[in-house]
């Protein structure tokens, strides 16, 4: 047993964290923010060039066949970078859906180009965590017609868009007509989502039913929890700079105690998460009669410290804290999405009690 | 990652399971500091010999003799804690004294002590806290002078658990008064015996008295009673101090606990209505839980850390803090179950072992104060974790 990370995996953290802190900085995520399309495309070219998109997609399909734990120790990076740039829909979730029944005829036709970078994947699965009276899907002589929200990773283009119809997971080509994809404004700038409307639309299923959707869902908030991870980890190391720097009372205000005990304890919230996360991500591939249960506190508690984190590093920045000048506050907006993400906490621990048998 | 456990843990956890079934009926509660009768020392000798206590102690000073393996150490806690069946005997002579004697103490010590400590045929108590002297532990004032072939000590320790009930302490006294607080403290092993040592009780918040003061006149300790050199004694206190701290935080504890809440919460009816259906109770479990899985995931993790020789930094830092504050408000929670039951303290019709969890819930306090404070903790964590600078001397007083 060893219960800790391999020297592979720290080297992919190691690499992935380099390759963003030589390329993405604040004033990236601001120019990002104003909706500048000739930088999605230059980070996604990054993303592309490394070959993250395929980390999970089997070596036959040109991807590298990397596990869960891999996908998150990179949704770590780039939570602790903010990075604007397809992830968690795109190169996770939809592998894994496209992936749940071997030898489908879909993940032959589209996991290769996934990997490849050559089109991306919008994900929207909110219909299965928590139905809205003004959106879903409804289906009449083979076409699909309805609303999805909060797809995630639509903001390029995407040439499929996955979703769910009742009991189901389809696929959508979205050069078949009838597709409009729109971006939903929200508070995190960093990771568009988008509504996607279809007006009778040709679409397939992929094979899996609700297992697929359940496992996609999953894996989906374990890569939220470690974004969050990430995010927070960044938060707090950013607060003890500043707070080493910034002077009052001809002291650094990071030797006051009270100071000082504010970052203590978000640290000491947010280290034993680290272990949950492993826990959570590998038991998507290895331990499958605890997953799902897993997901759901690995997302719920890193919801819960993380919000906590990006409240109390804030103070800690002061004024400063507040305004757009540092930029924080694209941290503690992607943490206040991702939290909401594939279920609030409090949605995702009603699940975690029911899968242990105690709501009926 | 790999938390597949090869053929040899799984052979390992059955015989570890068919013991606890085959002998558990021999086990005690695990009761806090009473003198161990001829039962539990008998456990704890059978517990010993088949490897479930004492582990990794040398063979030739009365343990096991294994090789350190965290895994099966794991699994041990594990079925120990699955069948709600105490771990062989916890005092602060086995967690605290053995390891800093098989550390820093001479061969002597070690034959002399060790086995004995392990067996529970003698019991510690830990002399550390002074009514001046609690955070602030190096600036402790009992005293001891060379006297001939021994220290003569005065003054007055707090705090000490199991006083009453033990042989011997281990503790820290000034020997050099001249040295920096810090080079100035020797560790001393005092029979509790000794003319002039009186023990009172200490009646804290829970109507018990867990705690005791030692009070010292003119104690004569003979010179080869210490460990480490004369001045040393912090560094060697600080060698315990970690082991404490890794006691208080035994994750284990908080698991147990845990299955001991959803067993009410499964039991315990109020309005016709089970504890475990009510949503909003659910949501406090479940948020329990997932602290309760961070804080043992996380001990897997030391696990692996201490077994690879790694310090684990951060990891480590936190346990006392959070583990102690953890428990507290498991204990907390299985109270608001309880309601109105959940105040009972003593003997009723009523009770629904309420009490316990009351004495649990005034005990952690105590936790959380004791063996380093929240605060102390908090202050280790940003000075040692995160780097941050330590709080700057006040001006003396007067000067303005």
């Amino acid at each position: 047993m060893e219960f800790a990370l391999s020297e592979e995996q720290e080297i992919l953290s190691e690499s992935v964290r380099k390759m963003l802190e030589d390329n993405i900085d604040i004033d990236l995520l601001r120019n990002h923010s104003k909706g500048d399309d000739v930088i999605r495309g230059n980070i996604r070219q990054l993303v592309v060039e490394m070959g993250l998109p395929g980390i999970l997609i089997p070596e036959e399909f040109g991807g590298s066949g990397l596990g869960v734990l891999e996908a998150a120790l990179i949704a770590e990076e780039f939570g602790r970078y903010a990075v604007p740039t397809p992830w968690i829909g795109n190169s996770v979730m939809a592998p894994i859906a496209l992936l749940y029944e071997k030898g489908n005829s879909l993940s032959e036709k589209w996991l290769p180009l996934i990997a490849s970078g050559e089109i991306t994947a919008c994900v929207s699965l909110t219909e299965a965590v928590g139905k809205r009276s003004n959106a879903g899907l409804s289906s009449k002589d083979s076409k699909v017609t309805g609303t999805a929200i909060f797809g995630l990773d639509g903001e390029l283009n995407p040439r499929i868009i996955i979703t769910v119809l009742e009991d189901n997971l389809i696929l959508i080509d979205t050069e078949k007509p009838g597709v409009t994809i729109s971006e939903i404004p929200t508070i995190d700038s960093t990771r568009p989502v988008v509504e996607v409307v279809f007006d009778s639309v040709d679409f397939e299923i992929i094979p899996g039913g609700k297992d697929a959707i359940q496992k996609t869902i999953g894996v989906g908030r374990v890569l939220l929890a470690a974004d969050i991870l990430g995010a927070s980890a960044n938060m707090i190391s950013n607060a003890v700079e500043y707070s080493l720097e910034r002077k009052q009372f001809n002291r650094v205000i990071g030797s006051f105690q009270a100071v000082k005990h504010m970052c203590a304890e978000m640290a000491a919230d947010l280290e034993p998460c680290k272990s949950l996360l492993w826990y959570a991500a590998y038991a998507q591939d290895n331990i499958r009669e605890e997953a799902a249960l897993l997901s759901c506190h690995v997302k719920a508690h890193l919801s819960e410290v993380g919000q906590d984190t990006a409240r109390t590093s804030t103070q800690v920045f002061g004024g400063m804290g507040f305004t757009d000048l540092l930029g924080m506050h694209y941290w503690f907006k992607r943490i206040g999405l991702s939290r909401q993400i594939l279920g609030g906490p409090e949605k995702v621990r009603q699940e975690a009690a029911r899968l242990q048998g105690f709501l009926s | 990652m790999d938390l597949n456990a090869g053929p040899e843990y799984k052979s390992f956890r059955e015989k570890v399971v068919t013991f606890l079934k085959e002998n558990s009926h021999m086990a005690g509660k695990g009761r806090t500091p009473v003198r161990p009768n001829q039962d539990e020392l008998e456990w704890q000798k059978k517990l010993i010999e088949n490897g479930y206590a004492a582990r990794t102690i040398p063979s030739e000073y009365g343990g096991f003799g294994a090789e350190s393996d965290v895994l099966k150490s794991r699994i041990i806690a594990e079925e120990f804690s699955q069948s709600s069946i105490p771990m062989g005997m916890a005092n602060q002579g086995i967690s605290m004294l053995v390891p800093t004697l098989l550390e820093l103490g001479t061969d002597e010590q070690k034959k002399s002590w060790i086995s004995k400590t392990i067996s529970g045929e003698v019991i510690w108590c830990q002399g550390y806290s002074e009514p001046g002297s609690g955070s602030d532990l190096a600036s402790l004032q009992t005293k001891a002078i060379i006297d001939g072939d021994d220290f003569i000590i005065n003054g007055q320790k707090i705090w000490t658990s199991g006083a009453q009930i033990s042989d011997m302490m281990f503790c820290l006294v000034r020997t050099e008064p001249d040295e920096p607080k810090h080079k100035g403290i020797s560790y001393l092993l005092i029979d509790m015996k000794t003319p002039g040592i009186e023990v009172r009780p200490l009646m804290t918040m829970t109507g018990h008295a867990e705690f005791n003061e030692v009070f010292f006149t003119d104690v004569r300790v003979p010179k080869s009673q210490i460990v480490g050199k004369r001045g040393e004694g912090w560094y060697v206190a600080n060698a315990t101090l970690t082991h404490e701290r890794g006691m208080l935080g035994d994750p284990n504890q908080s698991a147990t606990r845990l299955k001991e809440i959803i067993d009410l919460m499964q039991q315990e009816t109020v309005n016709g209505e089970k504890l475990i259906d009510n949503p909003v109770y659910l949501d406090r479990l479940m948020r329990l839980q997932a602290r309760v899985l961070s804080m043992s995931f996380n001990s897997l993790r030391l696990l692996t850390a201490s077994h690879k020789k790694l310090d684990a930094k951060m990891a480590k830092l936190i346990v006392k803090l959070n583990s102690c504050q953890l428990n507290q408000d498991l204990a907390g929670f299985a109270i608001d179950l309880l309601g109105e039951l959940g105040t009972i303290y003593g003997k009723s019709n009523h009770d629904h072992g309420s009490g316990k969890w009351q004495w649990k819930y005034m005990f952690d306090l105590g936790l959380i104060i004791g063996g380093g404070t929240a605060q102390i903790q908090k202050n280790i964590i940003s000075e040692a974790g995160l780097g941050m600078p330590r709080e700057p001397k006040p001006m003396a007083e007067g000067k303005k």
